[in-house]
């Protein structure tokens, strides 16, 4: 049941998390630069330690920036809390390891961010952790993977570099029918776009660094908890979070708090332990960015409708992947689940293989050449010649992924200026191919 | 701890169990004991931060679950009196002894009622964010039972301050009101009817005010509009039977103080529980 929202979208990216400060009243978020936080006396540190004070004792576990960000993330996804991370990939992390240790498995999808799928497919093993991987689409997959020892579901809301839309509400329901929490990683649609936890999802995480901050400056990551997943009726499965804990005054995370007790555990150890924390000047560029994320994710969405059918009507495009599109398989999904479109970022496969995509990447010049998406600036990346650079074709196409595939993340700028790159691009293309 | 208690609904014990949050750690006999009680449709969580306080500094805590709340099994109990009935004889199953009663919302009421039933027993009693009588809206009531979603959103525009309603948390990183919203959804369904309709029903809380004989605290906040302050004077005139009240208004909160300003709430709290005139021991029970 998704959580009532106090206030529009819109306002929340705004004011949620924060108010003018007591001390100067500011109007702005202040950035509170400080590592360590003054005690009043012995018993007012004792009681911070010890969770019967709410309050900021270290800055590796909680900041008064980041809780506005924290705070903020949560108010706009409809969940309970947040934690900032260091990035996407610490949030990730600290997801996973506050739910399991070795021998727990997880069910992600295949079409993942390449950091999301090393990861889990080649570092989490070394540490007893086990990844099946399901095409995002195929729910009996999925459900035909869980076993007793699996402790989460992961996919992408739109996988990328695919563009191959969760069945969100189809996934939960099978996860939840396993007792297992189903994670999204919401970095390409955003709360402006789409609230996981409100179709069904029980953890959100974000790689801020994305369309969030949109700015390009700060890397970031954020986890949100919805709060719906019942630990308790899941204790044997998670003991994490229902048997006392002896790092943290033998503390039963889910008898403090039945709702939050992943985020308690997440922050009282994870944060503590792992370390992975978010510096306040990210946290602070970050909440600049998402006062206007509505307006943002907007322009990303037309602009990127407006490259879409530039690109799909020219000879030189095998192929554009774009849920909006007639000939994309997750249409009527896209249609349910992403109404107010499908974010800033996509792929087309230039005919004429990896010297037809070097030849395009090459001649752009608004377009910036670079592994990054959700910038305001727009951004563009041929895989085959960077990212994939090693794989074969064959490896390429496992990975939903052609030799002459282009990733384009639509940024800001006006669209006819960015049509007018691509299509300098695809004059280098027909030159290339004419040779 | 899980502990078996007499089910109050037919007169025997039926082996229901009840859960009581004890902070972690076992009751010990020679310390005073906090037994805080939550309001409609919540559980034990909603003191956790107090609870943990009260029991690193000697105190032994019992933040049971109401029946049919949380961890605890059976059915709603429907009145006021019953449940009061019932929070005594966990008292008594526990056998804590100088006993102060702190009671949220409902679970005012309910330790209000306690206090009157068993003053020999109770050292102590705090009502937090209470009036009584506590009618419940017309509007409110109905969507209880036709409506949660509505009446969960009802209850949250009532009980936090404008400033939580934005999002602003004085406990970093959580949305209060969200985090309430799920702690109501998690109850089971009838519950929080159940619950309320008990609120609306009491009209014994000026009788029961008469017959406190131990010290008593009434904290309120300024900005409640379930329990507004101005509100609760008529039952504060209604404390006729002698003994110390005092009364304490929070400025910047509302009905959920506990979570709002957890601080000031736990400040409130233990300053009275400490205080010399609070002092005064309860017989064993």
């Amino acid at each position: 049941m998704p959580i009532h929202r106090n206030a529009g979208a819109d306002t929340l990216a705004l004011h949620a998390g924060q108010t003018p400060d007591p001390a100067h009243h500011s109007r702005a978020t202040p950035i509170h630069f400080t590592t360590s936080y003054v005690f009043e006396s012995s018993d007012h540190a004792a009681a911070l330690f010890n969770q019967e004070r709410a309050g900021h004792v270290y800055s590796r576990i909680s900041n008064p920036t980041n809780a506005v960000l924290e705070e903020r993330i949560a108010a706009l996804d409809g969940g309970v809390g947040a934690i900032a991370c260091a990035s996407g990939q610490a949030a990730l992390m600290l997801a996973i390891t506050t739910l399991m240790g070795s021998g727990g498995h997880i069910v992600a999808s295949r079409s993942l961010y390449g950091g999301s799928h090393n990861l889990l497919a080649y570092t989490l093993p070394r540490f007893g952790i086990e990844t099946t991987f399901v095409a995002p689409g195929d729910l009996n997959a999925w459900r035909a993977a869980i076993r007793p020892e699996t402790r989460l579901l992961f996919g992408e809301a739109i996988c990328n570099p695919s563009l191959e839309v969760l069945d969100i509400p189809a996934v939960a329901d099978i996860a939840h029918a396993a007792r297992v929490p189903l994670m999204v990683d919401a970095t390409l649609v955003t709360p402006a776009l789409q609230c996981p936890i409100d179709l069904g999802a029980d953890l959100v995480m974000h790689s801020a660094t994305k369309f969030l901050g949109g700015h390009g400056v700060a890397i970031g990551g954020l986890l949100v908890d919805g709060g719906s997943f019942d630990w308790e009726a899941a204790a044997a499965h998670f003991p994490t979070l229902t048997e006392p804990y002896d790092g943290f005054h033998n503390m039963d995370f889910a008898e403090e708090s039945p709702i939050a007790a992943f985020l308690l555990r997440a922050r009282r150890e994870g944060l503590r332990d792992f370390g992975a924390c978010l510096s306040p000047m990210n946290a602070f560029q970050i909440l600049q960015g998402i006062e206007t994320l509505g307006l943002r994710m907007q322009r990303h969405v037309s602009n990127a409708r407006a490259l879409v059918a530039h690109l799909a009507a020219h000879p030189l495009v095998e192929s554009v992947a774009w849920p909006e599109l007639d000939s994309h398989p997750d249409k009527a999904l896209a249609a349910r689940l992403l109404p107010k479109g499908c974010g800033g970022v996509f792929s087309f496969s230039l005919k004429g293989g990896r010297p037809a995509g070097s030849s395009f990447i090459e001649a752009l010049r608004l377009f910036s050449h670079l592994a990054n998406v959700g910038d305001a600036k727009s951004l563009a990346i041929h895989p085959a010649s960077t990212t994939h650079f090693r794989m074969s074709a064959q490896a390429l196409l496992a990975a939903g992924i052609t030799e002459g595939t282009i990733r384009l993340s639509a940024g800001l700028e006006d669209p006819s200026d960015l049509i007018e790159d691509l299509d300098r691009g695809l004059h280098a293309v027909q030159k290339a191919i004419s040779r | 701890m899980k502990i078996n208690l007499p089910d109050l609904h037919s007169g025997h014990i039926s082996g229901h169990s009840s859960y009581v949050y004890t902070g972690s750690r076992a009751l010990e006999p020679g310390r005073p004991t906090a037994v805080f009680i939550h309001g409609a449709g919540h559980d034990h969580s909603v003191w956790t931060l107090q609870t943990r306080y009260f029991v690193s500094h000697g105190w032994n805590v019992i933040a049971p679950d109401l029946p049919g709340h949380g961890r605890s099994g059976g059915p709603g109990l429907k009145s006021i009196d019953e449940m009061a009935k019932w929070v005594l004889a966990v008292i008594t199953e526990l056998g804590v002894r100088n006993v102060m009663l702190i009671g949220h919302s409902m679970g005012s009421l309910i330790a209000l009622q306690a206090a009157a039933t068993a003053p020999g027993q109770i050292s102590r009693l705090a009502l937090v964010g209470s009036v009584a009588p506590m009618p419940v809206a017309a509007s409110l009531l109905d969507a209880t039972l036709t409506d949660r979603n509505k009446a969960h959103a009802m209850i949250n525009q009532w009980s936090y301050t404008p400033r939580t309603q934005l999002g602003a948390s004085s406990i970093p990183g959580l949305c209060l009101t969200a985090l309430n919203e799920r702690l109501m959804q998690r109850q089971a369904p009838g519950v929080l009817h159940t619950d309320m309709a008990a609120c609306n029903a009491y009209t014994g809380g000026f009788d029961a005010a008469a017959q406190v004989r131990c010290p008593s605290l009434l904290l309120s906040s300024a900005l409640d509009r379930m329990t507004p302050p101005k509100a609760i004077e008529p039952l504060a005139k209604a404390f006729t039977g002698g003994a110390p009240l005092t009364r304490i208004v929070l400025p910047d909160a509302g009905h959920a103080m506990m979570s709002e300003a957890p601080g000031a709430v736990l400040d409130a709290l233990w300053n009275f529980a400490t205080s010399p005139a609070a002092h005064q021991e309860a017989p064993m029970i």
